[in-house]
């Protein structure tokens, strides 16, 4: 299909974005357009005007910050986040997690900002920024406001965005020390969209004085398998402050997981079958995280051997 | 009502100036403005991968950009990769290994195979096919596909070393 008529401009500045923006009343942004040309092409969107934010520099690049976080302009692409060697250093849960996202010709042209405006329920970005605890910079006519991932989702496809704002900034703190992850995805082939996909963080204490280490820090995130992608504090909250974990407590965290989403039935999938692979991939992906992190506390173990055997 | 703006850009190394609606694809630009019909048109919502092309040295799918957002970009479609009598390594590549049969697929997977070949290491058969997962092929079962990227993967290897 072909898509409707339209008017396209290219924007000089963010205010100019927000201008022109405001001054249509069917007016939409267009960065990649990875998620909006289809979209557009069935014509079931028909704007009458498009923005396109492409060639603002201000909102290309990822960025260190102070205290180990990054910060990432809202038209970057996919596959700089895929091969960035900061995000590497400082979040490999991002470079390992885009390699699911769609296919390489997509992830050459398509944002992170529009993944995340697009809101899509089952899209790896709206999930690992949640799992980051992402702050979303939001330029409007009034100036910026910045919001938490949590507020800016609001269910399917649909986000807290006014017409006339823009998504310009995502900014991620850094993550507490000690912290291993894991993240498993299950899609039809691969690049599809994901059936569901579940990632963990877990962060250790730093059992000094010879104190027992303990998890400090814990989230749990799933996506595909909900309105939108989803923390499950309860079962986060249950983790925290446990020196181990057995199979016991993975499946109690696991159940907390499935009966809090409520998945849907598709084409793709039925509502009983997603809820079967958020439980069986929420203990996967726990017991992943856990073994990660147990593996990571020997080798610091040994570091530390090592070290004193140098000392001598 | 329609609206018109005038884009420059380079195909194949020789540069075109035209006047567009903003809502023509790139894809049908390519075809029918510039009458370059190598580049092919299958589902037009970015699933099949026939549209792939090169723009400014990356794999797109050229349905789902529009061709006001070319403006300025070096695009490479299949017509500019190699010719007849002198093709590119993965054009080769797909002769020797018979990858492919009706040809529908092949320019998008070209220009797929040939990025992916760039921008990843494909040491493992399965990364090769899930790279090749973007791109639909009704005729081969993707092996003898598969075969010709494993094979300039393996020539890069030896003129590397």
């Amino acid at each position: 299909m072909k898509p409707a008529i339209f008017d396209y401009e290219v924007a000089t500045s963010i205010e100019h974005a927000v201008r022109l923006l405001s001054s249509s009343d069917n007016s939409k942004i267009i960065a990649g357009g990875q998620s909006l040309m289809p979209i557009i092409n069935f014509r079931l969107l028909e704007p009458s005007l498009l923005v396109d934010i492409t060639r603002l520099p201000d909102l290309q690049g990822i960025k260190s910050t102070l205290g180990g976080g990054i910060s990432i302009g809202a038209s970057t692409k996919h596959h700089e986040l895929e091969t960035s060697l900061l995000i590497k250093e400082r979040f490999p849960l991002i470079s390992d997690a885009m390699k699911h996202v769609a296919h390489l010709a997509i992830r050459n042209k398509g944002t992170i900002g529009g993944s995340l405006s697009h809101a899509d329920p089952a899209a790896e970005l709206p999930l690992l920024m949640l799992l980051l605890d992402a702050v979303l910079h939001i330029t409007g006519p009034t100036g910026l406001r910045k919001i938490s991932v949590k507020e800016f989702l609001v269910g399917a496809l649909t986000t807290i965005l006014e017409d006339n704002e823009i998504l310009t900034r995502i900014d991620i703190p850094s993550l507490p020390k000690r912290t291993n992850f894991a993240f498993n995805e299950l899609s039809q082939r691969a690049g599809d969209l994901a059936l569901c996909a579940v990632g963990v963080t877990i962060s250790m204490s730093s059992g000094m004085l010879g104190r027992t280490k303990k998890i400090k820090d814990a989230r749990i995130g799933l996506m595909g398998v909900n309105d939108t992608a989803i923390r499950i504090s309860e079962a986060e909250n249950l983790l925290i402050g446990r020196s181990s974990l057995d199979s016991s407590i993975i499946d109690q965290v696991a159940q907390i997981c499935t009966s809090t989403i409520s998945p849907n039935t598709d084409l793709h999938a039925s509502a009983d079958f997603r809820r079967h692979l958020a439980l069986q991939m929420t203990k996967k992906t726990l017991t992943e995280a856990w073994e990660k992190a147990q593996a990571s506390k020997t080798s610091e173990n040994q570091n530390k051997e090592n070290q004193s055997e140098e000392n001598l | 009502m329609s609206f018109q703006k005038t884009i420059t850009l380079k195909v194949n190394g020789v540069n075109y100036t035209r006047t567009v609606e903003p809502r023509l694809l790139l894809s049908d630009f390519i075809r029918e403005d510039l009458l370059l019909t190598g580049t092919h048109v299958g589902c037009e919502h970015g699933i099949c991968g026939a549209c792939t092309i090169t723009f400014n040295g990356d794999s797109i799918r050229s349905c789902l950009t529009l061709a006001v957002q070319a403006d300025g970009a070096e695009i490479t479609t299949v017509e500019g990769m190699g010719s007849q009598e002198n093709m590119s390594k993965i054009q080769q590549k797909f002769q020797e290994h018979h990858a492919l049969q009706c040809g529908f697929c092949t320019p998008g997977m070209l220009a797929t195979c040939e990025d992916m070949v760039k921008k990843y290491p494909l040491t493992s058969e399965d990364e090769i096919r899930d790279g090749l997962s973007g791109n639909l092929c009704r005729c081969t079962g993707y092996q003898h596909i598969v075969d010709a990227v494993q094979a300039v993967v393996k020539e890069d290897k030896r003129d590397v070393s």
